[in-house]
């Protein structure tokens, strides 16, 4: 049995909601009826067979063919199998799933991985704001899985985040980490602003270094650790390969205008 | 005691028709390493240590072997431990007092459970109160973690290890011989070739038992007393299991994770003594049991033989 493909007919016109197309939603139905979902968000009621021709039938292994920065919710509380998107998508890629996979070609919106409690995350391009944060309201943001963001992430990656690894390849923006509660962010690139700001626990491992950090992170010195050895290479078996090698880094400790238990890893240099 | 019927006789070493009667224990398996090869040694035999048997040390533990950096979890030298006890709460306060004692405090090591079950005991995650609110958990790549900041660094403890209430405990050899140098030399052949199989240990010294024991004794509260029938000072005065030529007896036990893992030890270790023959080893090979209505884990000699 082949894949279920997406394949997108050309610009949506408006922003969609994809929310339906996981495994969980779509198994059991017919091609007609799949191609009856709604996913418009205005007015016109807009159908799936109206933005998508539909082919094959495995509902676990779901591609998009041509994607499109208005593409929103897609994989969004996804518990199995596997979505690929060929391109961009658009808002809360991947948001609140559970397990499975997803990987976008291109580019994703803001909040990709929100809230997201286990699976894994792969976007080959760059990422919004609030990569793995909180909804507004939300006490918490990611609390499991795993995200790799081969390009760059905007403001606030990992904000309010609880558990699981967030890995960037590129820069990351404003404050990454802000108000982390726990759970691993590594950054390849330079991190903008005040990193960590914040955080009660968790760690930082910023290879590419900081624009700066809040004063109340100190200093611990460099510090030659394995944990630091063991989660490059565990996490790069996981998620390839992570711009950091177990080398000695710098040990800042920190927030501790909270709860101080968190820690920043900075190149010696 | 009656007498032993023999089995088989390979390059004239005879093999009783016995069995090795065993018992079902609770095992598990951890990996320790270090710096290098020396300290992760040093740590593991402190932590095996006063652990051959589980009636008077609480468990059964030894070095399965040593392991290269590429083997291990962190790439550097290392060792795999196995443990055994009665039951797992039996089995996790000893592993627990053991790694907080020998591992925790040995320099540069790191700890890390070293097999896999949905069935698990503590390793970290009863030890990291030592780091008095300092500790730190990390879980990643489906593993979660415990560092306690020490005086040399931090120490790196995984939270938990697999273990398994089917691992088997007392699978055994009895090596007759001459003299307790051919029963020594068969013996350290035996140990040798059960090194190679995975998933067992044997406990006692080097891998030798000289005093195998028989259930309870005539003093009240010995759970288990000389094995007179095997012992040749006796021969004259006992119901002894020895004829006139066995002058020494030795003995092998051996814990496994699987009764599969146990019953490979036992045949590297016959093949191993019969492939020394008789003139500096052994003149015959048989096995400890209780009649066969203790333990549920019979390993017969013959089905065993090289």
């Amino acid at each position: 049995m082949t894949g279920l493909v997406f394949r997108l007919k050309g610009e949506p016109e408006e922003r969609l909601d994809l929310s339906p197309l996981i495994p969980e939603r779509l198994d059991g139905l017919t091609s007609s009826e799949i191609q009856k979902l709604g996913i418009g968000t205005t007015k016109r009621d807009l159908k799936l067979g109206d933005v998508f021709d539909v082919s094959g039938a495995d509902v676990s292994d779901i591609r998009f063919e041509g994607g499109s920065a208005r593409l929103d919710k897609i994989g969004l509380g996804l518990s199995k199998g596997s979505i690929r998107v060929e391109g961009d998508v658009g808002f809360r890629c991947g948001r609140a799933m559970r397990g499975g996979a997803i990987t976008v070609t291109g580019s994703a919106g803001d909040l990709a991985g929100s809230a997201m409690e286990g699976g894994e995350l792969v976007i080959q391009g760059s990422a919004g704001a609030r990569l793995g944060g909180p909804e507004a309201g939300e006490t918490k943001g990611m609390s499991g899985g795993a995200i790799r963001v081969q390009g760059s992430a905007g403001e606030r990656a990992a904000d309010r985040m609880r558990r699981g690894t967030i890995v960037i390849d590129g820069d990351c923006g404003l404050d990454a980490a802000s108000r982390m509660i726990a759970g691993t962010l590594i950054v390849g690139g330079k991190a903008k602003g005040t990193p960590g700001r914040l955080m009660k626990r968790g760690t930082l491992i910023l290879a590419g270094g900081a624009e700066r950090l809040a004063p109340t992170f100190l200093d611990c010195g460099p510090q030659d650790l394995i944990i630091l050895r063991l989660m490059a290479r565990a996490i790069g078996e996981e998620l390839g390969a992570v711009p950091f090698d177990g080398s000695p880094m710098r040990r800042y400790g920190g927030d501790t205008a909270v709860l101080g238990m968190g820690e920043v890893f900075l190149p010696l240099r | 005691m009656p007498v032993t019927e023999t089995a088989a006789t390979i390059n004239g070493v005879s093999i009783d028709d016995s069995f090795a009667e065993a018992f079902p224990m609770s095992g598990t398996a951890i990996q320790i390493t270090a710096i290098n090869e020396k300290w992760a040694l040093e740590a593991a035999t402190k932590m095996t240590g006063f652990a051959t048997s589980v009636i008077a040390c609480g468990c059964e533990g030894g070095i399965e072997r040593v392991l290269s950096p590429a083997e291990t979890r962190d790439g550097r030298p290392g060792v795999r431990v196995l443990f055994f006890g009665f039951d797992a709460g039996g089995l996790e306060k000893q592993v627990t007092t053991r790694l907080g004692q020998c591992i925790l405090t040995c320099p540069t090591t790191a700890c890390y459970g070293d097999y896999e079950s949905d069935q698990t005991i503590d390793l970290g995650s009863a030890i990291r109160y030592f780091a008095d609110g300092f500790q730190i958990s990390k879980k990643f790549a489906g593993k979660h973690f415990w560092r306690m900041p020490v005086m040399e660094g931090e120490f790196l403890c995984e939270a938990k290890t697999g273990m398994t209430g089917d691992g088997v405990g007392g699978g055994n050899l009895l090596i007759m011989a001459r003299h307790v140098e051919g029963a020594l030399k068969a013996s350290e052949a035996a140990v040798e070739a059960m090194k190679t199989v995975p998933d067992v240990i044997m406990p006692f010294p080097g891998g030798i038992v000289r005093s195998g024991s028989k259930v309870g004794g005539k003093y009240k509260g010995m759970m288990a007393s000389t094995n007179d029938a095997y012992c040749p000072t006796l021969k004259g005065v006992t119901d002894t299991a020895l004829t006139e030529e066995i002058g020494s007896v030795l003995e092998i036990v051996i814990d496994g994770l699987t009764p599969d893992a146990v019953a490979k030890a036992m045949a590297a270790g016959i093949k191993a003594i019969t492939d020394l023959g008789p003139e500096t080893g052994a003149l015959r090979i048989g096995a400890g049991n209780y009649g066969g209505n203790l333990g549920p884990h019979h390993f017969h000699l013959k089905d065993l033989l090289p």
